[in-house]
């Protein structure tokens, strides 16, 4: 026999992204075994930071779009990976952020602090900014889904996509 | 509506679900090397369309699988038989609740084939499902999930693509999100081989087929706004009776609205973004009905909405609609692939219950027989929660099937304050700020969608 949720069609698997402000960080996900997104420049608004911190080692790396490496991130996160990490726990919540960068905290429902000292506290190494190409494209193809035509011929496969009231 | 008949065991049912339970736990193993209870589980499943048009091709399907020998071919069709078994689940729950509701039901139409398909795409489509059922749940990892990627960036674009991009999209998200699959404790193995078999056999080449539309002239009364979203992309479907001009009976209709969207546009942004292409939306805000003239209309019963055939008309109450209205207005046949009892939404209306809540759900009791309410499919961005459904007094909802039961999905309640009734509706932020907790949600959304919008004028036409 299968349980309700595994038997349900319209089983709630991922929970919603929650509403946040996107001026500072336009971009955040979890994905490719890393928390990865964009950071908007503090100085220059033509220019952003592509910042990543991986899954387990919470190896790290930012760097602008145009490859040059974040001065703040030599020893230790920037200011950019902070900034991150909060809006990453906005919108995904904070038990499904530690979860996916597997960071074991003393919080019930860790607050982005919890999970950026946890992680600081192991002494992260500085990973490769090879990434940096990939998760950038990833922003370009986030934001092309703005670009994209609506219709108004039904799609009948949205009956599996319901909404939920429960947050993440 | 005789809610009795809803609660009575329906002949067959469990038998059918039963062979689809058995694949479902297949595809949770993968096809790459199936274990001999994979093997018999294929049997058995094999065996419930052995009396069908189906059954020499799924038995040679379900052996070459099992001895790891399963190809493309076999796959499509374990997927069209799965199909077939939910197909005729369906058949029997909406029977059940078109006796329910004393609905008639117009009969099926044959289909004429469709525009040509993009064979290339539908290949690559198919190509990575088969990766994928291989793989098995258990066996995905981030690089099989985001082979799904350039596929659905190919796809999108192309209006004819859009139904097969779209569940693409928001089926691979998921998987993404629960990568890798040897850590999942639980598996939603009804859900994922769902989209796994939609999937499959929309990517066949052929799947467009649908009987000749034909048009619609007359008077649109809007019973209420069933919203979906995924990370992705978001549906408002407006369920309305139509009152044809030409004076031959009352029809359901659905028109719908769609559109992709980045994941950080949510709640109220999602209202925004549908809100240009469809002016039925600001009318059912307002409580207007809307007269359309020669509107395309599918044998399903879908308009293919366009503004330049309908101008907004009189006011119409939703609850005047669904006690005079509805009643009498027949349905139309369902589209042989959406024959699914996931894709069942029959508009109801109810009064007269008593609503229960327990520590799980909320019930509407009627003397002595119970409806679950499924509160948690009301969309956040309006005004309808939970504790006004279970204040309420009448309600307007869509009755669907899901993991062995009816349930009522509310799109409008009637509550009495100070003995007058109030009618509060999940989609009444459709049209735009109605109060000031969606005027705060609209400017939020706005706001972000400004920002994406001015980040990718810079960023994406270099």
């Amino acid at each position: 026999m299968l349980s309700d949720w595994e038997g349900s069609s319209t089983a709630r698997v991922v929970p919603p992204a929650r509403p946040r402000k996107l001026a500072k960080v336009p971009f955040v996900e979890l994905a490719d075994g890393r928390l990865q997104g964009v950071v908007s420049s503090g100085s220059d608004a033509g220019r952003v930071y592509v910042s990543s911190v991986a899954a387990g080692d919470y190896a790290f790396a930012c760097s602008t779009n145009n490859n040059r490496p974040c001065g703040g991130a030599r020893g230790s996160f920037c200011n950019h990976i902070g900034a991150l990490i909060t809006e990453a726990v906005l919108q995904y919540g904070g038990v499904r952020v530690a979860r996916y960068l597997r960071v074991e905290t003393a919080a019930v429902e860790p607050a982005a602090h919890d999970i950026a000292t946890a992680m600081r506290a192991t002494g992260p190494a500085k990973g490769d900014s090879k990434a940096a190409a990939q998760v950038f494209s990833r922003f370009l193809r986030h934001l092309a889904y703005l670009e994209l035509a609506a219709t108004t011929a039904p799609l009948p496969e949205m009956q599996w996509f319901p909404p939920t009231r429960a947050v993440a | 509506m005789r809610t009795d008949l809803l609660a009575e065991p329906v002949a067959g049912l469990d038998e059918a679900l039963a062979a689809v339970t058995a694949f479902d736990g297949v595809l949770t193993g993968g096809l790459l090397r199936p274990r001999p209870e994979q093997g018999a589980a294929l049997a058995e499943f094999a065996d419930s369309v052995a009396g069908t048009p189906l059954a020499v091709r799924v038995c040679e399907a379900a052996d070459k699988t099992a001895a790891a020998a399963g190809g493309e071919d076999h796959f499509a069709a374990l997927a069209a038989a799965r199909t077939a078994l939910l197909g005729s689940a369906h058949d029997a729950l909406l029977a059940r609740l078109d006796e329910a509701t004393g609905r008639t039901r117009s009969a099926a139409e044959a289909a004429v084939p469709g525009p040509p398909p993009a064979v290339n795409l539908l290949a690559a489509a198919r190509s990575w499902l088969c990766d994928l059922a291989r793989a098995g749940w258990q066996g995905i990892d981030h690089d099989l999930v985001a082979d799904a990627a350039p596929v659905v960036t190919a796809m999108l674009p192309d209006p004819e693509l859009r139904r097969l991009a779209t569940l693409l999209d928001g089926f691979s998200a998921e998987l993404a999100a629960s990568c890798p699959g040897a850590a999942l404790d639980r598996v939603p193995a009804r859900r994922w081989a769902d989209l796994w078999a939609r999937a499959m056999i929309l990517a066949q080449p052929g799947a467009s087929a649908a009987p000749p539309p034909g048009t619609a002239t007359g008077r649109l009364l809007p019973l209420g706004i069933d919203l979906h979203e995924h990370a992705t992309a978001a549906q408002a479907q407006v369920h309305a009776v139509f009152d044809p001009a030409d004076g031959s009976g009352a029809r359901l209709v659905r028109a719908s609205v769609s559109a992709p969207k980045p994941d950080t546009v949510v709640g109220a942004g999602v209202w925004q973004l549908l809100r240009p292409h469809m002016s039925l939306l600001a009318a059912v805000g307002e409580g207007r009905a809307m007269n359309i003239a020669d509107m395309t209309l599918t044998a399903g019963g879908d308009l293919l909405w366009d503004d330049a055939k309908a101008r907004t008309g009189e006011p119409a109450d939703a609850f005047a609609t669904a006690r005079v209205a509805l009643p009498t207005a027949s349905a139309a046949a369902v589209h042989p692939l959406d024959r699914h009892p996931a894709a069942i939404a029959e508009p109801v209306f109810v009064e007269g219950y008593t609503a229960e809540e327990t520590d799980r759900e909320l019930v509407f009791a009627f003397a002595g027989l119970r409806l679950a309410v499924d509160t948690d499919r009301i969309p956040a961005a309006g005004p309808l929660g939970p504790e006004t459904v279970a204040a309420s007094r009448a309600c307007i909802g869509l009755l669907r099937w899901d993991a062995g039961e009816f349930r009522l999905q509310p799109l409008a309640v009637e509550t009495a304050v100070r003995n007058k009734p109030v009618a509060v509706h999940a989609g009444a932020w459709a049209g735009g700020a109605a109060d000031k907790a969606a005027a705060k949600a609209e400017k939020a959304a706005t706001d972000a969608v400004a920002v994406l919008r001015e980040r990718a004028g810079k960023l994406l036409r270099k």
